[in-house]
């Protein structure tokens, strides 16, 4: 009989409940989409993020230090060592090989750049690889450089070709000041080295960049008079996030006992990616660019509370609204209900019923609710990431966990309104 | 728990007083088992106040209601829902039939809170009222008369002590107003107790007793000599006064 007045309520009176049905299912389908991007938001988020540069700095073992400590200064340009740049594409020969993104030298030095306009003094050139095809050892290939790990720059004109010495990419700052144009030629002079220059493109990056000039690496090596050398090298690596062990091993690798060294070795931390890195380039240092990995985490961690506060917020609405419509629901069966009490049904079954009822109208709502999350997580994770958002069980879950409470704490005042229900009030129509 | 005497019902100085107002004013009525008493009296008199008391929907400010041998004007709200199950079927004027269900399920829903849903007995009160075909249908698809047979089926299911009937046929129109009154009239012919309330002159003069109630107090109690019988002229009757000329308040 409970079943056949479940029924009655549930399949005969269908467009009451519908609106109850359509707030669950909104709430549920927020709560569904925000959980699950934000569960695997942090993916996403690291992989966009390290289209911001680089995460791992190899440096000279004897310059580390002393970059270290006097990092922001355009003076003094003079390096006592490098690193070798034929060393430089071993950095695809670690374990993690496939974590590295991308990869680029960087060599930095002070020149005088002479235009048609006059002649400007102590210029900062900077030597790299721009965009490199590298074929490896192993008989593989990578096409890796600085354009990759800049995706913020903007250029005029080109980058210039793999192997050219005699074309340069000047910052637009510069370009303004000294009247440069793409093609122009102009002349770079250090310690009476001289080399013939052309504008191959103006490019625009929002940093110190715009007032320098940069060539292939090997323009500025020789500036220097210094064949194969490689100031730094800046390596975008795909990242485990830290933890204990990492934290430890990045403090001392030889304070890990053999099985966590074999752990730690073994997992993508930027620390042990970067201390593969330092086994396979002589003389290296290679650190981790602190800066970088916590305002990642930064992020992450403020996107998430936004995602948790949208997902409270739509629970919250919708407890609200679920609220006001059963307790409408109730109210509006008021006589019905204090028949029931009227001929012999005790408090606990009417709302045994009527919870019940709602409880079924939840779940459906709900489940509604998640099909249409897990469609709306999708579509987030197209427009904002371009790829797709996996569903975990635990989203399920939770899902399930939060719309119990917000049906139950709605339907709280409806239950008050049904033990206070006395049927002589409501049966004799006044 | 069944008592043997004569009396169902016992009414003693009963008062429901709201605030200052006195909807009923030390009434004394008794009911004897069988009988099939008519309660008149003009709007706001506590017609319903009193049904309210004794189907043991309310409680009574002061006074004492013995229902079947027991004292009910002192049980606990739980205690008074057993009674309801047990002793009582209520019929209303408004019927108060469940919309979603049909009206077979309308009879069993009694029957589920009294004790067990039996559709074979159900269907059985249900021919009862002369509404075997229609018991598959929702209380919409019924018309206004055949909607308050289902309710007097639904109050006769559990095989009640009393029947209380608050203006009963105050939504019908003669033809089922006649019909539901042949229901009473058998139920009384099998000796269940019957308390209608109702403005009709003619449905009252059906009981054998006809009690009039103004401003909470019992007025006049009228005995019909040929109660039950048909006939649409108010039947002989021997008037008692017993509130006599102060119905002031
Ligand atoms: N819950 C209540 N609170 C306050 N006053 C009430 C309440 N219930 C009834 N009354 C008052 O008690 C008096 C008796 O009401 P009751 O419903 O018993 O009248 P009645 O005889 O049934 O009238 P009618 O013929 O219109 O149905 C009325 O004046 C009514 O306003
Ligand atoms: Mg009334």
């Amino acid at each position: 009989m409970f079943l056949r007045m479940l029924r009655g309520a549930l399949l005969r009176q269908r467009s009451r409940r519908l609106m109850i049905i359509a707030t669950v299912a909104l709430g549920a389908s927020v709560a569904t989409s925000m959980l699950s991007v934000m569960f695997s938001v942090g993916d996403k988020i690291n992989q966009e993020l390290k289209a911001y540069g680089a995460n791992i700095v190899v440096r000279p073992q004897g310059a580390a230090v002393v970059q270290d400590i006097y990092d922001v200064d355009g003076g003094d340009d003079i390096q006592q060592s490098y690193l070798d740049e034929a060393d430089v594409p071993r950095i695809k020969t670690i374990f993690w090989t496939y974590n590295i993104v991308d990869f680029a030298p960087l060599l930095t030095a002070q020149g005088d750049v002479s235009t048609a306009g006059g002649t400007t003094e102590d210029v900062t050139v900077v030597g790299t690889w721009f965009n490199r095809h590298l074929d490896l050892a192993d008989g593989e290939s990578v096409d890796t450089g600085l354009v990759n790990m800049r995706g913020w720059w903007t250029i005029d004109g080109a980058w210039p070709d793999q192997e050219a010495t005699d074309q340069a990419v000047v910052g637009v700052t510069f370009a303004q000041d000294n009247g440069l144009g793409i093609g122009d030629p102009f002349t770079l002079t250090r310690d009476g080295v001289t080399e013939q220059m052309t504008v191959s493109g103006i490019v625009t990056t929002g940093e110190d960049v715009d007032n320098q000039v940069l060539t292939n690496i090997a323009a500025t090596q020789d500036l220097i008079a210094v064949p194969d050398a490689v100031g730094e090298v800046e390596v975008s690596a795909l990242t485990t996030p830290d933890n204990d062990l990492a934290r430890k091993a990045a403090k001392n690798p030889a304070s890990l006992s053999v099985a966590e060294r074999e752990t730690w070795y073994c997992t993508a931390y930027v620390s042990s990616i970067a201390y593969q890195i330092e086994e396979v380039i002589p003389d290296s240092t290679a650190r981790a660019v602190r800066q970088v990995s916590e305002s990642e985490g930064t992020i992450l961690e403020k996107t998430q509370l936004l995602m948790v506060l949208v997902t409270v917020l739509s629970m919250a609405g919708a407890a609200l609204a679920i609220a006001n419509l059963v307790t409408a629901n109730v109210m509006e069966r008021a006589a019905q209900i204090g028949l029931m009490k009227a001929i012999g049904a005790r408090d606990a079954a009417v709302v045994g019923l009527i919870l019940t009822e709602i409880l079924i109208i939840g779940l459906v709502g709900g489940l509604l609710g998640f099909g249409v999350g897990i469609g709306l997580a999708q579509v987030i994770g197209h427009l904002v990431f371009g790829s797709a958002i996996s569903i975990l069980p635990s989203v399920a879950g939770i899902v399930a966990a939060l719309v119990l409470l917000v049906v139950l704490a709605g339907s709280i005042p409806a239950v008050r309104f049904l033990l206070r229900l006395r049927p002589a009030e409501v049966l004799h129509g006044r | 728990m069944t008592n043997t005497t004569s009396d169902l019902l016992r009414l003693t100085d009963v008062s429901k007083i709201y605030g200052d107002l006195h909807a009923l004013d030390h009434v004394d009525l008794t009911v004897r088992r069988g009988e099939w008493v008519s309660i008149v009296g003009p709007s706001g008199s506590g017609k319903t106040t009193m049904m309210n008391i004794i189907g043991c929907m309310d409680q009574p400010t002061e006074g004492t209601v013995m229902l079947d041998g027991r004292d009910i004007s002192k049980f606990s709200g739980f205690d008074l829902t057993q009674v309801r199950r047990e002793t009582i079927g209520l019929i209303f004027q408004q019927f108060h039939l469940i919309p979603h269900l049909t009206a077979l399920e309308n009879v069993m829903v009694a029957q589920y809170y009294h004790s067990m849903p039996d559709e074979t007995e159900a269907l059985a009160a249900l021919d009862r009222v002369g509404l075997a075909e229609r018991a598959t249908h929702l209380p919409s698809q019924l018309s206004g008369g055949e909607q308050q047979r289902v309710c007097v089926a639904r109050a006769l299911i559990n095989s009640p002590k009393i029947v209380l009937a608050d203006e009963p046929t105050g939504n019908l129109d003669e033809k089922n107003e006649r019909i539901v009154l042949d229901i009473f009239g058998q139920l009384h012919a099998e000796g269940t107790t019957l308390i209608v309330v109702t403005h009709d002159a003619w449905v009252a003069s059906k009981g054998q007793r006809e009690v009039r109630l103004d401003h909470g107090r019992i007025v006049e109690t009228t005995v019909h000599d040929d109660a039950g019988a048909g006939g649409d002229e108010p039947a002989q009757s021997n008037v008692v006064m017993t509130g006599g000329t102060d119905q002031g308040e």
